[in-house]
């Protein structure tokens, strides 16, 4: 019997731009159960910290409570890690994005500790419009507990063990909208195609980027009264289109009918390329994107893909014009900038 | 519930258009790859590369776990029933199992299976008892070996069982053939040597030695029912150089002197003494002649080192003696003084290929090298020999004068004569005679029997879950990074001063165990049954070597590129299942697949399991 991951690895991985493979930016074997969703996304967000080439020690990785907030353990293992309070993780990136800027903060959340208790603190970083990539492992019941509803349990929806849901969900993507937030997509565990794209852009973004992940528990809600199984979230997805994301000084090699492509450059010079299905989508226009969650809604699918961007987001450093240096870099002479500074202040008051 | 894709997510969005996702392929639909049949057995046999790379398809993995259990007389019996000489062997194989290893795809080197083999005969207790019974009633059938070497011995352990009388003719005074007359006694021991042979000669089989058959004729008129010729290939090459003529006191041919040492005719050699030839003979010589009284012993080779035969260890352990290698030398004359042998003139030469990679050794022009030398050993190669068999017989020979023989059931052009061994196509190994026996028994079993010789008989072939609960498997599923161990040797001076002393000590338990785990278990197959898999990805996420991944059908030559790893080695399958419900297959690449079973471990529908795939060829008198 053994548990335990090979230390081996496929001789011709591709390397990135800095010289690493895929493996460098692997973190633990997981230990949440087979099959389980969360595993899945983990697996895209190695594979998009790869390919984007972000060193590892740039990336902070932070969690609360839950299946989903285990999971940053099991990526991205030579990068920062902070595993907080249950629903607290947006109050613990506030703090470490204004001590430190420069980090990629890849908050890593649950239906149960975002939509229930972190709902607050959710909804305030969103409209803070806190610089970072903010997944939802969202499969609609509180696995780590024996698999009760939660708060984004669709209406009449029941799990492996339970009674059809009697309230409607909470949707993350709304909610967020309602709240000011900047980029918002919506994506499913099944389905690496679409879902790495998506966090490329997130990471990409500049200010508070939603993706709320379907991914699927296996154990409690994999059913088929349950529309978070891997089968109702297949049949009923719809995808707003596809994403292609090409980073900044990649060569654009692939070739396209004009006209079919919008192009969205993104803060860093990065670029997206959608591809639009849905036409009655504008994801540059909130009430185009409330809208049409609500149609899908309405309908019975699930809508994916990029429901909404702004281009022009500004982020909570732009807002309160903080210091372009990170804070923990700034030294003394810097803080304390002495007499003559403190009398041309107060000079400017009188 | 029936899945209709057309309308959903990012399928509907599969328009020529979509850029960046290889596709365009796909839409051209030119030849997708079909399911694998995994049903045929040849399929996961290729992927246990060490049992397909051996000739005799013994089931190293499967013995090597044995090993490791410390259950090594079962270890040995698998070895015995497949490769029939496993102490022997488990010291003298050419291995060409080990450079097939999977093991050198993801680290330096591979498991030493060889030495393993040798721990199992090593440490094995009796087996007299797990040998097959010999029948007293015989089945009325004659058969005739000519030659007792590795594949004559074989198919006499084969057939003896079925109750064939078998009566084996050979020139020497003990069985064994070449692997008693030319493998030095400081690589295989005598007594190794004839405890194998007596398992075979004392069980029922009439053998006759020195007695030198010189009619094919005179046996084929005893009316034997068949006659297997298994003499190997007996003559030595020579080169024939000016001065040979006098030095030829103190030149001998490679092969007759090994065996004139093995037999004890020939106890000493002069001081210096060259060898000639880069082939494992010429390491055999060289190390014998410095066990001999040979002080300054050379070995001269015409190639460049890296294109020499001999095997890689066999150079190391000649140089390891203290006997250097000069190549590029290719000898011109044999320089002899006052009637007597002086040395050797070499022309120093370099290697050149040209377009086709084709090799020609060009001289440098350099002055030629003279070496000192009172004996020189040629050991340049060695050929076969049939001036005993008459041309009259209904055996037809080809051009090179080499008889016609059908490289799968072994049986020449007179229907009752089959060769085997290095008799039926040339020098190879004892391995590869091993294996030439086998299918030349199940020949003459299926002959004597009146049935047709090329209805071959399929192998055995078992495939069973090792699954024993959540996390459990029934193998060692860890996978160790432990590097190679060395092999010990005995001191050096005392081994060059005795010719019959051993020279590897072979591995001790403890150290076998942990070579054993080595090993990464490539019978313990990753089985996939498509209509459990609910497309998660979770197998595709923790496979440690990315082995696998789900995408769109393809031509296989395209489909190799859209991996999750590359796929760029050819002679390893891709495991193709059939279309799942998103329209995709599942592909695995089982070039660098660990065996580990974490993708069976991480899948909730247990649509993968890992089941053990034992492959035994059958052999002769065993049930089709």
């Amino acid at each position: 019997m053994s548990y335990q991951l090979p230390k081996f690895r496929h001789p011709d991985l591709p390397v990135n731009d800095l010289g690493y493979t895929k493996a460098d930016y692997e973190g633990a074997i997981s230990t949440l159960c087979a099959g389980c969703g969360h595993d899945s996304i983990s697996g895209a967000i190695v594979r998009s910290c790869h390919e984007l080439s972000i060193e590892p020690h740039k990336i902070a990785k932070l969690s609360g409570i839950g299946c989903s907030s285990k999971s940053p353990t099991y990526f991205l293992g030579q990068s920062h890690g902070f595993n907080s309070v249950h629903g607290r993780m947006p109050s613990v990136v506030t703090g470490a994005a204004l001590a430190n800027r420069d980090l990629l903060y890849l908050g890593v959340s649950g239906d149960g500790d975002t939509a229930s208790i972190g709902m607050g603190q959710f909804a305030h970083a969103v409209r803070r419009n806190l610089n970072m990539v903010y997944i939802v492992m969202n499969n609609g019941c509180y696995g780590l507990t024996k698999g009760q509803d939660s708060a984004t349990a669709d209406e009449g929806s029941a799990s492996k063990k339970g009674d059809p849901s009697l309230w409607g969900a909470i949707d993350l993507c709304a909610t967020a909208l309602q709240m000011g937030a900047t980029f918002v997509a919506r994506s499913f565990s099944g389905d690496k195609e679409q879902l790495v794209p998506l966090i490329k852009a997130a990471i990409s973004h500049r200010g508070f980027a939603l993706l709320d992940v379907v991914s699927p528990c296996v154990t409690f809600n994999n059913n088929p009264e349950s529309t978070k199984s891997y089968e109702f979230v297949r049949e009923h997805a719809e995808a707003t289109g596809t994403v292609d994301f090409v980073p900044l000084r990649k060569e654009i090699t692939t070739d396209y009918k004009p006209g079919t492509a919008q192009e969205v450059t993104m803060h860093d010079g990065s670029s997206l390329h959608l591809y639009k299905v849905d036409e009655s989508l504008n994801p540059f226009d909130r009430r185009s994107a409330l809208n049409t969650i609500e149609d899908h809604r309405e309908a019975g699918s699930i809508l994916t893909g990029l429901i909404y961007i702004d281009e022009d987001s500004r982020d909570l450093h732009d807002l309160m014009e903080t210091s372009q240096r990170p804070l923990n870099e700034l030294d003394e002479s810097d803080l304390c900038p002495g007499n003559k500074m403190l009398q041309n202040i107060n000079a400017s008051l009188r | 519930m029936g899945l209709d894709l057309c309308h959903t997510n990012r399928f509907a969005a599969l328009d020529l258009s979509a850029p960046n996702n290889n596709r365009n392929s796909v839409l051209l639909r030119v030849a997708e790859v079909n399911p694998t049949d995994i049903e045929n057995p040849e399929y996961f046999h290729k992927v246990v590369d060490c049992q397909y790379a051996c000739p005799a398809h013994t089931p190293v993995p499967e013995y090597i776990r044995l090993i490791a259990a410390q259950r090594y007389t079962d270890a040995y019996m698998i070895n015995w029933r497949s490769n029939v000489f496993p102490g022997i062997l488990g010291r003298t194989c050419d291995r060409p199992c080990e450079p097939a290893c999977r093991r050198v795809r993801v680290e330096e080197e591979p498991v030493a299976i060889c030495r393993l083999k040798r721990v199992a005969a090593d440490n094995k207790g009796a087996i007299e008892d797990r040998l097959p019974d010999i029948p007293t009633q015989k089945n009325g059938k004659r058969i005739a070996l000519i030659g007792a070497g590795p594949a004559s011995l074989t198919v006499a352990r084969d057939l003896a069982p079925l109750g064939y009388i078998i009566d084996i003719f050979d020139n020497q005074f003990a069985g064994g053939g070449m692997m008693r007359s030319q493998i030095p006694a400081f690589r295989l021991p005598i007594k190794v040597l004839d405890e194998e042979v007596s398992y075979i000669l004392q069980r029922g089989v009439n053998a006759t030695f020195d007695v030198e058959v010189d009619s094919l004729k005179s046996v084929l008129d005893k009316n034997y029912d068949a006659v297997f010729v298994g003499t190997g290939a007996p003559r030595g090459k020579g080169l024939n150089l000016p001065g040979l003529e006098d030095a030829m006191d103190n030149v001998h041919l490679g092969i007759d002197w090994l065996s004139s040492v093995a037999f004890e005719h020939t106890e000493s050699i002069g001081k210096r003494v060259l060898v000639l030839g880069g082939g494992n003979t010429a390491m055999d010589c060289c190390r014998t002649s410095k066990r001999l009284g040979g002080e300054d012993v050379r070995v001269v080779v015409r190639s460049p080192f890296e294109d020499m035969k001999a095997s890689p260890w066999e150079k190391e352990d000649a140089m390891h003696e203290g006997i250097p290698i000069y190549n590029n030398h290719v000898p011109k004359e044999f320089v002899v003084e006052d009637g007597k042998l002086v040395g050797m003139h070499f022309e120093k030469v370099e290697a050149q290929y040209d377009e086709d990679g084709k090799r020609s050794l060009v001289p440098t022009g350099e002055d030629l090298v003279f070496m000192e030398a009172d004996d020189v050993l040629m050991a340049i190669g060695q050929e076969n020999a049939f001036p005993w068999i008459e041309r009259d017989l209904g055996i037809e020979f080809d051009k090179w004068d080499m008889p016609v023989i059908n490289e799968v059931t072994f049986q020449s052009t007179n229907e009752k004569v089959f060769f085997g061994g290095d008799a039926a196509f040339g020098p190879e190994n004892i391995i590869t005679a091993v294996a030439h026996g086998h299918q030349a028994a199940v020949s003459i079993d299926l002959f004597c029997n009146g049935e047709d010789v090329t209805q071959r008989p399929a192998p055995g072939v078992t495939l069973s879950s090792q699954k024993m609960g959540v996390h459990e498997w029934s193998y060692d599923n860890a996978i160790e990074t432990d590097q190679r161990y060395v092999v010990p040797l005995a001191p050096l001076e005392e081994s060059l001063s005795d010719r019959k002393m051993e020279v590897e000590l072979g591995f001790d338990p403890a150290t076998g165990y942990k070579e054993a785990e080595r090993c990464l278990n490539c019978d313990v197959q990753t089985v996939f049954e498509e209509t459990r898999c609910i497309e998660c990805d979770a197998c595709v996420d923790i496979c440690p070597t990315d082995c696998i991944t789900f995408t769109e059908n393809g031509e296989e030559e395209e489909l190799r590129t859209r991996l999750a790893a590359p796929a760029g080695n050819l002679a390893q399958d891709l495991y193709v299942s059939e279309t799942l419900p998103t329209k995709r297959v599942m592909v695995k690449d089982e070039n660098v697949c660990l065996h580990c079973g974490l993708c069976a471990e991480r899948c909730p529908t247990t649509a993968w399991d890992m089941q053990k795939f034992l492959y035994n060829v059958t052999q002769a008198g065993q049930p089709v």
